[in-house]
């Protein structure tokens, strides 16, 4: 029965995740993406709202709460309207835990949901990306190689959140010859294993406050059954999508701020004698900016409702991420040039929006739902 | 809960008017837009009947309403069957015999009296049209600005003036026992505040049909002239009150059903858009076209990423006008939403069509296929409810909190 109303649990989990955004998130954005760095206080703040634990069975320590793509992405828009590397950085964790929780043996689960059922933050994440221009989820480069009890993995990763800190790490590499999703597996990679190189942490020209690193890989061994489901492997493509979902949503929470930002300075701002909101050259841009950011978002919704339903969820998970990429561009865009030269100044966060937002046509893997 | 699945109410209906699309409209597409001012009465009648026979799938429902209570997803369903009947041809559509848009205003803001009067008759008998007189030669989206009057005379109402595009208004003013809802202003000193709309039976002396438009696309409708000159109505064929007040609050309750009508041409259009991404994905298939979902969008053709843009703006434009369709059947107020599906779907579609006609080269352009006419069609769909920009201020409105005085 269609409707696009969230149900009283989702919207009382969407309120409490927006204060906490609102409130606790936003006023630190500025200040984190100046410095680079992510106080440690708000990083527990939002572990306790148990945003990555919840969905972890009683049995490893969560709360055991049903796991929901659309829940997830109704969070991830209001974390990333908050701001987004604190965003990506308090649901990096989800990146391991979620995969194992979904695709993982008893044994995985054992040894990756406990840890993140801790009551401290425990810093996780997945390596999805490689440093190419043509980077491809459907071909990987990384590679895994089967040799008696083991992986060798080999290849170069970038862009892993946390990935200095994080002590589990999931590393998606080829197990087959060949180009494709149903090629890749999934490696439960740990700190400190010998061949995981860490590289520099990445200078990025938006998230800035949000570690991220490249990683080598050079003849990393680890056992076979680190390997994500054991023998049976994991759907890559399944990931995938729901990874596009979050990432869809951030994109549409980056959007959203911007667009109110620039909404309420156009009406308080005046020229030729009137706010510039109310020329229609302005009007009409913000009114463009909200009817594509609500587009995006249902698009995004429909592709998370198809998820939770266990639907092959590929084309509506793609082209609601890259619509949503492309609309976060545009949207943040217009509104530096609705604050016109303030809005390419630093003291108003317009601009660090639209470095956040160039990202997501590159982002893919940094988020999940 | 947030859902996309549609009530299975809605999916047999949606089923059966696919059939009615594929087996009566598609195959009489092209003749009545080639021969442009002639109607299908075939398909006419087949669908005046199946009204009879059925709850009316468009603004038709009214008359029934006691009888069979409205189900709480009515605008959803609309949306639904408007879409399939548009994926036949939206032309036909449009002429499909029913209360129309002038049957919508009498619906919303009629007396019981006047819905018994003019909604009634749309139960049984010949086919019947209703139609709605706004734009005038001198003033389109600026509907405030409106010349035409309507002059008190003891028990009637005498209207004078000139109207222009009005869908159905031949078939509504002169060639069935229909009516035309029109606006007029009380008192021109008066603005907003002084314009009325008046119900005018079919064949009233004085209401002539003096052209019928050739138009772009969208040919199977007609699309009429109407000039007034002293029409005498009868007084109680005012729609809501007669008294002039300062404030536009009768203004707006007239404008207020295009919070209804704007999700259902929206749906329209996105029929229209559905008709031609088909009709590309099968041209595709034909060669042996895949379109990679899932690839580094960098390594997508050029082919595969228009294809995308296509299939993603049309389904973003349906998805809002789901949700504005879906708000009207919560009760909830639906201005803002109503008016982005209208200006996404207008645009949209208009896009996906040329963007559909340029992907098949010779083979979009020719009158032998019927694409180059649903690019036709399409575009009336970013222009009347409100055109795209009209429905662009209305957003601008709301979601800056400034009055018409203020935006404009």
């Amino acid at each position: 029965m269609v409707s696009f109303q969230p149900s009283e649990e989702q919207a009382l989990i969407r309120d409490t995740v927006a204060a906490f955004a609102r409130e606790q998130v936003r006023p630190l954005a500025h200040e984190a993406d100046e410095k680079g760095e992510i106080p440690s206080s708000i990083i527990q703040q939002g572990w306790d709202l148990g945003l990555v634990q919840s969905a972890i069975p009683e049995a490893y320590g969560g709360a055991g709460d049903t796991r929901s793509a659309v829940t997830g992405a109704l969070i991830a828009e209001e974390l990333a309207w908050g701001d987004l590397s604190i965003a990506l950085h308090l649901l990096a964790p989800r990146l391991v835990a979620y995969p194992v929780l979904e695709m993982g043996t008893p044994e995985q689960k054992e040894r990756v949901l406990k840890a993140f059922a801790s009551a401290e933050f425990r810093a996780g994440s997945a390596a999805v990306m490689e440093p190419r221009y043509d980077f491809d989820l459907a071909a990987l480069t990384a590679t895994a190689t089967r040799e008696n009890g083991s992986y060798i993995l080999n290849g170069a990763k970038c862009y892993v959140p946390l990935g200095a800190q994080a002590d589990h790490l999931l590393v998606y590499a080829r197990t087959a010859n060949r180009d494709g999703y149903d090629a890749v597996s999934g490696f439960l990679v740990e700190k400190g294993t010998a061949g995981l190189k860490l590289g520099e942490r990445e200078k990025n020209m938006g998230i800035k406050a949000l570690e991220t690193d490249e990683l080598v890989l050079e003849n990393c061994r680890v056992p076979a059954a680190n390997r994500l489901g054991g023998e049976a492997g994991c759907d890559f493509a399944k990931l995938m999508n729901a990874s596009r979902v979050a990432l869809a949503a951030m994109a549409v929470g980056v959007a959203r701020a911007a667009f109110e930002y620039a909404r309420d300075y156009a009406k308080d701002r005046k020229a030729f004698g009137v706010a510039i909101g109310q020329k229609q050259a302005i009007a009409f841009m913000l009114a463009e900016m909200a009817l594509e950011i609500d587009a995006s978002r249902l698009l995004t919704w429909e592709a998370a409702w198809k998820l939770d339903r266990g639907d092959e969820a590929t084309r509506e998970a793609y082209l609601a991420k890259n619509y949503a990429a492309n609309m976060v561009m545009k949207v943040t865009d217009n509104a530096i040039q609705v604050l016109g030269g303030h809005g390419y100044i630093r003291e108003h966060p317009v601009e660090m929006w639209a470095r956040n937002g160039r990202g997501f046509a590159i982002f893919e893997g940094l988020a999940t739902v | 809960m947030i859902d996309f699945e549609l009530q299975p109410e809605i999916v047999n209906a949606k089923n059966m008017i696919h059939m009615v699309a594929e087996t009566a409209m598609r195959p009489i597409s092209r003749e009545y837009d080639e021969r442009e001012h002639e109607k299908p009465w075939d398909f006419l009648n087949m669908m005046w009947s199946a009204s009879q026979a059925s709850n009316p799938v468009t603004f038709g429902g009214e008359g029934k309403a006691k009888k069979e209570p409205a189900p709480s997803f009515r605008n959803l369903q609309s949306a639904v069957t408007i879409e399939e009947l548009s994926w036949g041809d939206a032309g036909l559509y449009l002429s499909i015999p029913n209360p129309g848009l002038g049957g919508a205003a009498v619906a919303a803001a009629g007396t019981p009296e006047q819905k018994q009067r003019f909604l009634a008759r749309f139960r049984d008998g010949e086919p019947k049209w209703g139609a709605m007189a706004i734009t005038e030669p001198g003033c389109g989206s600026d509907s405030a600005a409106i010349t035409s009057t309507a002059v008190r005379d003891g028990d009637h109402w005498v209207i004078n003036g000139t109207k222009i595009f009005v869908t159905s208004g031949l078939m509504a003013a002169e060639k069935s026992d229909g009516f035309v809802v029109v606006w007029a202003t009380v008192d021109k000193s008066a603005g907003r505040g002084g314009i009325k709309a008046f119900i005018v039976e079919r064949g009233t002396p004085g209401m002539t049909v003096t052209k019928v438009e050739h138009k772009m696309g969208i040919r199977a409708s007609d699309t009429a002239m109407i000039v007034f000159e002293d029409c005498r109505i009868p007084a109680n064929n005012i729609l809501g009150s007669a008294e002039v007040k300062k404030s536009t609050e009768g203004f707006k309750g007239v404008m207020a059903t295009f919070d209804a009508t704007r999700p259902a041409v929206a749906a329209s259009a996105i029929g229209i858009g559905r008709a031609a991404i088909d009709f590309v994905r099968e041209a595709f298939e034909k060669e042996g076209i895949t379109i990679r979902y899932g690839i580094s969008p960098k390594k997508l053709t050029t082919l595969e990423r228009d294809f995308m843009d296509m299939e993603a703006n049309l389904q973003a434009a349906r998805l809002l006008t789901w949700r504005a369709s879906w708000m009207m059947d919560q009760g909830m107020h639906n201005n803002l939403e109503a008016s982005m599906s209208k200006a996404k779907a207008g645009l949209a579609v208009t896009q996906v069509t040329q963007k559909a006609v340029e992907l098949l080269g010779p083979l979009g352009y020719s009158r032998k296929h019927l694409l180059e006419k649903w690019m036709r069609d399409a575009k009336i769909n970013d222009i009347f409810e409100g055109t795209q920009q009209i429905n662009l201020m209305i957003i601008a409105r709301r979601i800056l909190g400034y009055s018409s005085k203020e935006l404009n």
